[in-house]
Parts: structure tokens; C-alpha cells; sequence
């Protein structure tokens, strides 16, 4: 009998190229490339005179630096701009496929990927990001890797790997219409912490993962990194399938019956070995909130700020002063109500079509607080078109969103969108980091609903507040 | 890449701001090591003066004198000791980048984020995990001025009064003892990622690229 495996264990062994003295090399089939981790890379093929192996098996897309407003005049910001034009010019000399700024399908690398087909369950994806992660929602394996090894992917088609261990997170329970995969994610990283999967691969699975849609499990994938796991992965099923189907790079005819015929054989085993587990119910859970620094920093949207008193350990104690003093909240007090002054929705977390209907749907015939400036950044051009076929764009603009271009934004804040100092923002992107939207910018992280429900209310509240 | 041997000096504690008890600064991420308005370099070097800009400046860009970095015995400090989580966040090798370039060779931490310490090791930095209570003692150490030494052969930390040994992957050490080039080392197995392929083409056909993004 051959031993049972994880999805990880067979997607592992389907690409080990070797095994070294102390590492395996691991054969990479997606590589994504953007603007900002990619330059450095190219210079070292040119210094040494290497060529990419594979230029196919590459995508670049520019997306942290682009503005978010009218693209067709020159960008203004001239380090962004060569940034952009290094990364074009790049793809240019090396025969990569490139997805110009003002082409449809522009828009952020990890949506994107599934966007194109470009995203297969089994295969390997990596991309000079730490939110490749999002890629594992079709049972890949996709992580983040750093600009050396961008260079090493371009020049070799391999990584230096060493394998992680298998953790397994269940989720149990029955969603509801307030709680979303960004809750999940968020309520998985409370409980582990932000260093929790340090060393492993998460594999999401229970009925409430295969309940949630692609776009949902894009989510919940997005967020493994901030939990300190590299990759986090879900064994496709038939909506995975059904996503991809006829996708512009997804397989087609025989070759795409045969690969669904070899998907099917990825998801875990019964008795898949598993390093780690923890199962958390989430038929109890309300909303999430960040209140602090962190993306474990999370609170019950009615629960209390923490206070440092009640910590033992005391490198957490005073990381908890030091957050409250940045985030200028009061210990103890209710996080709901905070009031707030930006609310940005977008980000590879949550810029999917989805996420926008999800949005929309507390908006519409509503008004955004009159102290609150409130942004709408589709994920990707494709999505921007979709919603506003469905006349998404609409429900925001009347309400008083800005509805924009697509691209990073105010996830990363390299370009014009940003936070001031000690600006509060509800967000849906992914890191609440000091400085993380603007230097002294304050981030909440929270769903897209719950961002929604903000900007109407001017403070952070409770979604399910807003039930017609 | 420069090889790597011993490193010598006074070693810089990122401790928490609350001083009243003594405790490491946990979960430094890489926005904290280096700010997003510094990514926009097409460059690897040049970005040691924006090392822990928001922390180690004020809003007028003056210094801040209570950062560790900003007090002048460790201005020049080649080593630093952290809390968990040392590089957690972005994946960005701009962070070991900057740190290489104001001249930090080791960094000491309980624990590492994972992309973070790879990155490390690519750019002949040397990251050490060791214990909470050995950090202390070390940071104690480093507050009193002294300094300590890192010696990656023989995988000893020495200082006046104290002896510690740290374990490192073999493969790791070679790697930074001898500088190497991995994308040379890999494509010295430039045969075995043939024959991978060429195995892989008909048993999972589905992974190549036929068709193609026309514009
Ligand atoms: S949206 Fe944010 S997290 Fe996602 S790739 Fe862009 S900057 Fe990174």
C-alpha cells in the first residue's frame, strides 16, 4: 500500500526536479512577475549574461506603482514611472508576455493569474510576492519568493526548496449573509497568531471552505501569509473546475478533460499525515476588526480593545502599548464606533468581483459619511468592467465612493493613494502594519461589508446593524 | 557574493519602546525595515540611509535620538538582536538590502519569518536563532558597550565572559562560507531539469503553455 498523502505531499513530489546534499530543487511552472521586485533581476541576468529558460511560463503585469486615476497622460510620479518602463522594456528584451497598463486585463498580479487561466490546480506558481499564497485557492502551490530567487526562477525554471510541513486548518459551521472568507482568514490568524504557520503549508478544508466560492477561497488563501505560512492550499473540486474552464491559458479539448481527470486525484488523502491542526467553528463568529499593528490584532467588531495589563508575556505587553500609541485607542474601551476618515475597498483580499457585489449590496440607495473619504479600487480591469455591467459602479458613485482605476493602491500606498498622519482607515487589503497605508496612518482591517457599513456610518460598526 | 567569516563589534538590541521592563520588539515586518517610497529603486544598493526610516526619523526627516541606531557606539553596529518574528510581511529583498547596505551582517532572533530568512542567505547575511533568555543576555551585553563576535565556522558567539553555539543548515553555511552563486550551482544540473521536462511534457501535457495572451 502506498502511504497516504497531502495535496502538498503529491504536489511536492510532481515537481522535484533533485534532491541535493540538504535541499531539493523544485520545478516551477508559473511565474508572475510586477514592477517592483522584478528590476534587480533582470540586472542580474544581464551582468551574467543569462537568458529567462522559459519566457511562456512567465506573466508580468505592472500594478503596486500605477495611479488609480486618469492613465491616459503620462504618470506623474517619475520613479514610478521608470519603474514601469523598466519592468515593459525588461519583458521586451527578454520575450515576456506583458499586460500593458492601459490593456483590460491589467489589473493585480494575483488576480490576474486566475483571471487568465494562468492559475492551475497542481502546478507550482511563485512570484516576487508574499501574497502568491492567494494562488493556492485552486489547489496550487504558490508562494511568495524574494528578488534573487525571481532571478533564479527566470534563469532556471527552478527553485531551491526545502519541503515544509503539513498543517491542516478546518473550518466548520454554516456562513452567513455578514460573515465572509475575510473573516474566516482573520479568525484563523487570531488563533494561530502571525507566526503560527512559520515553516508550514496550510491546507483549508470542512464545509465551510467548500462552501465558500473561488473568490472567497482566493481570500482565504490570500491572508495564509499573514498567519507566517508560505503557501496555503484547498484541494480543487468542481468549482475550481468550473472557474477555469476556457479561461484564455487554461488547457482546452483532450488536454483539458485529462487534466481534470488528474486534478481529481489531488485532494488529500483520508489519512494524510499532518505535522499541525487546529479546527475552529465558526458558527459563532461575528465580524472581525483589527485594532491593532497587526493581523493577528484581531477583536469581535463588539468586543474591547485589549488591555496590555492582561498580557503575561511582556515583549506582547508592550508590543500592545506600542501599537495602542500608534493607533491612538484607548485600552479597554469598545473598538465599535472608532471613528474614521478613509475607507478603502480593493486589494489582492478583496478586489474581486464578489467582494464589490458584496460591498454594493450596503451601499446602494445609501450615503457615505460626509467626514469620510471613501475609495473603490477594482482588482483588476476585467473586474472594474464586470461590476460596472452589473451597474455596481453606479451604486457606489451615488452613494459617494470614488470609484477608480485598478491596481495596488492604498493596500501598499507606493503611489498617490495614501494615508496622513494618524488618519484612520477601514480597509480590505491585508496588513495593518505601522506606516503600512502612509507614515502614521492608522489601519483597520475588515470585510468588505464591514467596510462598506463604515463609510456609511463614519465609524467602525456592526454590518449586521445595516439589515434592510 | 562576499564570502562570509566573522563579524566583530557592538551589537544594536531593537528593544520595545516601553523601557521599564526589559523586553525585545517583536514581529519587526519589512515595511518597518524599509518603507514602500523606497521600493521604487531599480538598484540594490543605496538604500542602507533609508534602513528603518519611520522609526529611525522624524517627520522633518531629523534623527531620533532615542532609536538604537541613532546612539553613536551603535551607528556602526554589524549586528543586531531582535524579538520573534524578525522580517515578517512583504517579501521584499529590499529589507535585507538595506540592512546589508548600512552594514548589518547577523541578525539575532528567537525566530525568523520564512521568506525573510531565505532572502537573507542570498545576500550573504547571516540570520541566528537562539533562545529569548540568550537575546537577553546578549542585549545585555550590548548595553553595556561591549562587543561580542560571531564566528560562522565554528558556529560560536564569543564575548568576554560567554561562549554560545548556534546551529545553522549545512547547506545554508556553505552557501554564505563560500559565496556561491546558486543560479550557477543549478545550472551545473542543467541536465536533470532537461530531462524533467522532457518526462513532464507528456505526463502532465497541461502545465505547458499552449496558447498565448495575444494583444
Ligand atoms: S494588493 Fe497589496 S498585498 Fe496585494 S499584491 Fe498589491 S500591494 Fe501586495
Amino acid at each position: 500500500m502506498t502511504q497516504a498523502k497531502t495535496i502538498y505531499d503529491k504536489i511536492w513530489e510532481s515537481h522535484l526536479v533533485g534532491n541535493k546534499d540538504n535541499y531539493s530543487l523544485l520545478y516551477i511552472d508559473r511565474h508572475l512577475v510586477h514592477e517592483v521586485t522584478s528590476p534587480q533581476a533582470f540586472e542580474g541576468l544581464r551582468l551574467n549574461n543569462r537568458s529567462v529558460r522559459h519566457p511562456k511560463k512567465t506573466l508580468a503585469v505592472a500594478d503596486h506603482n500605477v495611479p488609480t486615476t486618469d492613465r491616459t497622460k503620462e504618470i506623474e510620479d517619475e520613479e514610478s514611472r521608470i519603474q514601469i518602463e523598466a519592468l515593459e522594456n525588461n519583458c521586451k528584451d527578454f520575450g515576456i508576455k506583458f499586460i500593458d497598463m492601459n490593456d483590460i486585463r491589467q489589473g493585480i498580479v494575483h488576480i490576474i493569474g486566475p483571471e487568465q487561466g494562468f492559475t492551475l490546480p497542481g502546478s507550482t506558481i511563485v512570484c516576487g510576492d508574499s501574497h502568491t499564497s492567494t494562488h493556492g485557492a485552486f489547489g496550487a502551490l504558490a508562494h511568495g519568493i524574494g528578488t534573487s530567487e525571481v532571478e533564479h526562477v527566470l534563469a532556471t525554471q527552478t527553485l531551491i526548496q526545502k519541503k515544509a510541513k503539513n498543517f491542516k486548518v478546518e473550518l466548520k459551521g454554516k456562513l452567513t449573509d455578514s460573515i465572509s472568507a475575510k473573516d474566516l482568514a482573520l479568525s484563523v490568524i487570531g488563533a494561530i497568531g502571525t507566526a503560527g504557520g512559520t515553516g508550514y503549508v496550510i491546507e483549508y478544508m470542512g464545509d465551510a471552505v467548500e462552501s465558500l466560492s473561488m473568490e472567497g477561497r482566493m481570500t482565504l488563501c490570500n491572508l495564509t501569509i499573514e498567519g507566517g505560512a508560505r503557501a496555503g492550499l484547498i484541494g480543487p473540486d468542481q468549482k475550481t473546475f468550473e472557474y477555469l474552464k476556457d479561461r484564455p491559458l487554461a488547457p482546452k479539448d483532450k488536454i483539458w478533460d485529462n487534466a481534470i481527470r488528474y486534478w481529481e486525484t489531488l485532494p488529500s488523502d483520508k489519512d494524510a499525515f499532518y505535522d499541525e491542526s487546529i479546527k475552529i467553528d465558526i458558527n459563532n463568529l461575528a465580524p472581525l476588526v483589527t485594532w491593532g499593528t497587526s493581523p493577528e490584532d484581531v477583536i469581535d467588531i463588539n468586543g474591547n480593545i485589549p488591555k496590555p495589563e492582561d498580557i503575561e508575556d511582556e515583549a506582547k505587553k508592550n508590543a500592545i502599548k506600542r501599537s495602542l500609541e500608534y493607533m491612538g485607542l484607548e485600552a479597554g474601551k469598545p473598538i465599535k464606533g472608532t471613528s474614521i476618515d478613509k475607507v478603502f475597498i480593493g486589494s489582492c483580499t478583496n478586489g474581486r468581483i464578489e467582494d464589490l457585489r458584496a460591498a454594493a449590496s450596503i451601499v446602494e440607495d445609501k450615503t457615505v459619511s460626509e467626514k469620510v473619504n471613501a475609495i473603490v479600487v477594482p482588482g483588476s480591469g476585467l473586474v472594474k468592467a464586470q461590476a460596472e455591467s452589473e451597474g455596481l459602479d453606479k451604486i457606489f458613485k451615488d452613494a459617494g465612493f470614488e470609484w477608480r482605476e485598478p491596481g495596488c493602491s492604498m493596500c501598499l500606498a507606493m503611489n498617490a493613494d495614501k494615508l496622513q498622519p494618524n488618519e484612520r482607515c477601514a480597509s480590505t487589503s491585508n496588513r495593518n502594519f505601522e506606516g503600512r497605508q502612509g507614515r502614521g496612518g492608522r489601519t483597520h482591517l475588515v470585510s468588505p461589508k464591514m467596510a462598506a457599513a463604515a463609510a456609511i456610518a463614519g465609524c467602525l460598526t456592526d454590518v449586521r446593524d445595516f439589515k434592510n | 557574493m562576499e564570502k562570509f567569516d566573522k563579524i566583530k563589534g557592538i551589537a544594536a538590541p531593537m528593544m520595545a519602546s516601553d523601557g521599564n521592563q526589559f523586553s525585545m520588539m517583536i514581529n519587526i515586518d519589512t515595511d518597518m525595515i524599509i518603507p514602500k517610497q523606497f521600493l521604487k529603486t531599480i538598484k540594490r544598493t543605496g538604500l542602507g540611509k533609508n534602513l528603518f526610516h519611520e522609526m529611525r526619523f522624524d517627520f522633518e526627516g531629523n534623527e531620533v535620538d532615542s532609536f538604537i541606531l541613532n546612539k553613536d557606539i551603535y551607528r556602526d553596529s554589524k549586528i543586531l538582536l531582535a524579538g520573534n518574528n524578525f522580517g515578517c510581511g512583504s517579501s521584499r529583498e529590499h529589507a535585507p538590502w538595506a540592512l546589508l547596505d548600512f552594514g548589518i551582517k547577523v541578525i539575532i532572533a528567537p525566530s525568523f519569518a520564512d521568506i525573510f530568512f531565505n532572502n537573507c542567505f542570498k545576500n550573504g547575511i547571516l540570520p541566528i536563532k537562539l533562545s529569548e533568555k540568550v537575546i537577553k543576555e546578549l542585549s545585555e551585553i550590548a548595553l553595556s558597550g561591549s562587543q561580542i563576535e560571531v564566528i560562522l565556522d565554528d558556529q560560536k558567539i564569543f564575548s568576554k565572559d560567554l561562549e554560545i553555539s548556534f546551529e545553522i543548515d549545512i547547506s545554508n553555511k556553505n552557501f554564505l562560507m563560500e559565496g556561491l552563486d546558486d543560479i550557477g550551482l543549478t545550472l551545473k544540473d542543467s541536465d536533470l531539469i532537461d530531462s524533467y521536462e522532457k518526462e513532464n511534457e507528456s505526463a502532465l501535457p497541461w502545465y505547458s503553455i499552449k496558447g498565448d495572451l495575444n494583444d
